[in-house]
């Protein structure tokens, strides 16, 4: 009987599944991989990462993700994991001092309270979100380290917001990679601009 | 919390108790053998499986018989999923080069899988090869979860039968349950998922171009591996370039699929369904949540169509749904009233339109805090036991709302089959309660409550609650255990309650900051595991035995009526009054008093 429910259940039904979901879904069921873009990966170029995972970043040009507790280094989508650390355990509270920090630093003023996601680590340590509020907050840091206009970042920014989704589910959320990808590209079409090409 | 979570939270319980009655209904429908329409084209298929097998769907078991096919066809289900684990690195579709599995963690793992646990010490993306969690993971996945519904089926026909013996038959409950509900269930729900993003493949890892290339520090080895000391005795660090981002992928979907429906609970990735790959949007969320509870909720309406009242099935239905109400109720509150400290430190937690806020530490953006906490209470309700968010890291009461909902024994809902029969095991010690404050002979849809069925209820209802407490105790008794708490004081009690609650209720979530990987542990809470499926699993097929064989005894005016509100209500108090009597104090040294650290230090 097990031999035949392994055949049944183990075999059949993962390959039927598979068998329809690279057919119907070629894009979602490989991982959602994007370019640089954002386009969904066509052929078998270069993947600038995948539209569901984030990604670290900590360079000022760029917007920076949710804190990530995978080892050996952020965001290391081979081996998720979460913190894991109590609401009591000092280390936390030590963390969370240590960001709080980091994003005064950056150039947020000490009166304006930090949203909560920005200094707290993922569940995964791969969210590729964060709220929007916490991308509001970081666009005068990333116009001055690119030289654009805070109303050309900010733009950006809310064309970027995904809605909660069918209207009902979830949270309003931006993705940090799409966002980040979509400043790159402006910064490219203005080099473009400037040397006069087509 | 905004309108918007609460119409999240209310969407779900609608369509999960409007799914209840046709689904129910349809699985009756299996059960009673008058296969519905539209599956009836695999019949042949359900024939042709007893033909190769040698099964003769006509001859039913007694209850020893049942219960020994039950327990022989688990046996070799654990013989052959420790060898897999063991010789995965000789077998093909392995390739991310995963080496065999450790002795202790493929036992562990083993009995894990096949009593419905899906305790997992592991972390898949880093152990498991895409052979072992097809072929043995996902199987186990379909059939633990087969059999519980089996033993459920077996103890409603002790109710629904008269002066009989036979109480059905094991391959052909398995069975049907396998072909007819589990399989086509998972198809449609796997298919779902990937349309969301969840990851189906048999490609190799992939890889991408990280945008802003980052490093890390890792200690330099000398030739023997010994970490390298300089001149102050500080280690010396080497610094990694790290271009690239490995995503780890696989055939994730069909077992996610079957993992959420069977309350099995073991995720494909180490995070569970907090993993993007695993849970990508929230409507993928809501769906997987939903696959939760959907069919211990409906088993109630089928036991109702099973023994001709479908009036007892809403009964329980309506017990369960006020229970898991009110500690959704709680957990959700917790979550959104986070450490008060951190407003000090100059953070925002307070939800609004452009930020849910909340104890956010382990939890992911696009699922929010209210999802997060409706997935930790549907999880331990039910015995399924997958996350999307870190239990570990929740507040102190919000914790303890998981841990306490397994230490009830998971009877509200419960795990497929495995719930509704716990919680037929409470209504039969309810009853005879009740029947001892009104001194008349306890019965239950006609059937007499006497000393042995006690007896076997008694023994279903304790075993588990020994597994964990006794396993708790022991545990912090050793050191390798002290060693793998991560978190301090009251906290790092409740991380080895909560791992024990866990594997004797099998349930399989975890506080994952606990190292449970190690020998003492794997052993441990193999033993507790195997304890909390099989000491209640037998004692209730021998309680179907000894309920068949009575005869039926007709309503009349001293029969207590267990069909109304004030029944309903006298069942949840003796679930939580059994449950408090036996935790209290365990969780009066955890969660409690790291609630009171929290608060009453301000």
């Amino acid at each position: 009987m097990l031999i035949v429910m392994t055949v049944l259940t183990g075999l059949i039904y993962p390959l039927v599944i598979t068998g329809i979901a690279q057919v119907v879904f070629p894009s979602q069921a490989n991982g959602s991989l994007i370019d640089r873009e954002g386009k969904p990966l066509a052929g078998g170029g270069a993947a600038a990462g995948s539209a569901l995972i984030g990604q670290p970043f900590d360079a000022p040009q760029y917007f920076w993700g949710r804190p990530s507790a995978t080892a050996p280094f952020p965001y290391h989508a081979g081996a998720s994991t979460g913190s894991n650390w109590a609401v009591t355990n000092p280390s936390q509270t030590d963390a969370i001092k240590a960001r709080v920090a980091k994003l005064r630093e950056s150039g947020i003023p000490a009166g304006q309270p930090i949203p909560v996601d920005l200094v707290t680590a993922s569940g995964s340590g791969l969210d590729p979100h964060i709220s929007v509020a916490a991308a509001r907050i970081q666009i005068a840091r990333v116009a001055s380290a690119r030289g654009m206009s805070e109303q050309n970042v900010r733009r950006l920014v809310e064309q970027h917001i995904e809605a909660r989704q069918f209207g009902i589910w979830g949270e309003p959320r931006v993705n940090v990679l799409r966002l980040n990808l979509a400043l790159d590209a402006v910064r490219a079409e203005s080099r473009l601009a400037a040397v006069g090409a087509p | 919390m905004s309108a918007w979570e609460w119409a999240q939270l209310a969407l779900y319980f609608v369509v999960l108790l409007l799914l209840a009655k046709p689904l129910g209904a349809f699985m009756a429908a299996v059960y009673e053998g008058r296969i519905p329409g539209f599956v009836r084209f695999l019949a042949p298929v359900e024939r042709g499986i007893y033909r190769v097998c040698g099964v003769r769907p006509e001859v039913e078991h007694n209850w020893k018989q049942y219960a020994i096919a039950m327990l022989m066809f688990h046996v070799v289900g654990f013989v052959f999923l420790y060898g897999l684990q063991r010789l995965q690195v000789y077998l093909p579709l392995n390739p991310a080069n995963m080496a065999a599995v450790t002795p202790d963690c493929s036992f562990n793992t083993s009995v894990s899988f096949v009593t419905n646990t899906n305790w997992q010490g592991y972390g898949g993306e880093t152990t498991m090869s895409y052979l072992t969690q097809m072929l043995g993971l996902t199987v186990q996945n379909f059939v633990s979860a087969a059999a519980g519904m089996a033993v459920l089926v077996a103890l409603i026909r002790g109710f629904v039968r008269r002066q009989t013996n036979a109480i059905g038959n094991y391959w052909v409950d398995l069975t049907r349950s396998t072909l007819y509900i589990l399989l086509p269930l998972s198809i449609v729900l796997a298919l779902a998922l990937v349309s969301q993003g969840v990851v189906q493949t048999f490609r190799p890892y992939q890889t991408a171009t990280l945008l802003q290339p980052t490093s890390y520090q890792q200690p330099k080895l000398d030739a023997e591996g010994n970490p390298l000391k300089d001149g102050q005795g500080e280690p010396v660090m080497d610094t990694v370039a790290v271009s690239e981002q490995a995503l780890a992928v696989g055939p994730a979907a069909s077992q996610i699929a079957i993992k959420q429906l069977g309350t099995n609970g073991g995720g494909f990735f180490n995070v569970n369904s907090a993993h993007p790959f695993e849970n990508s949007t929230p409507f993928s969320n809501f769906l997987e949540c939903l696959a939760i509870l959907l069919i211990p909720a409906a088993l109630c309406y089928t036991f109702g169509v099973m023994v001709k009242d479908t009036r007892q099935g809403w009964a329980l239905l309506a017990a369960m749904t006020v229970m898991c109400l009110g500690f959704l109720a709680l957990c959700v509150h917790q979550e959104y009233h986070p450490d008060p400290q951190l407003a000090a430190l100059g953070v925002m937690t307070t939800d609004g339109a452009d930020m849910p806020g909340g104890n956010l530490e382990g939890k992911e953006v696009r699922f929010g805090v209210a999802n997060s906490a409706l997935w930790a209470t549907t999880t331990t309700c039910a015995s399924n036991g997958s996350v999307n968010s870190m239990h570990d890291s929740y507040m102190p009461v919000g914790g303890l709302v998981p841990m306490v909902l397994m230490q009830l024994g998971e009877v509200i809902y419960g795990g497929v089959g495995s719930g509704l029969y716990g919680m037929i095991v409470f209504v039969v010690i309810t009853v005879f309660i009740g029947g001892l404050m009104v001194g008349r002979t306890p019965e239950y849809l006609g059937k007499k409550i006497e000393a042995h069925e006690m007896k076997m209820a008694s023994i279903a209802v304790l075993a588990p609650c020994l597994a964990v407490l006794a396993g708790t105790a022991i545990a912090v008794m050793t050191a390798q255990v002290s060693a793998s708490i991560c978190n301090p004081l009251p906290h790092g009690f409740s991380q080895v309650l909560y791992a024990f609650s866990s594997a004797g209720n099998n349930n399989g979530s975890a506080f994952a900051g606990f190292g449970a990987n190690n020998p003492t542990m794997n052993l441990l809470l193999g033993l507790a595991m195997l304890t909390g499926r099989f000491w209640v699993k037998i004692p209730v097929i021998a309680l179907a035995g000894a309920l068949a064989a009575k005869k039926h005894i007709p309503v009349s005016d001293g029969t207590l009526p267990t069909h109304t509100p004030l029944f309903v209500a006298m069942l949840i108090a003796v679930v939580l009054i059994v449950g408090a009597l036996t935790f209290i104090p365990g969780l009066a040294l955890g969660p409690i008093a790291e609630h009171v650290q929290l608060f009453a230090a301000k």
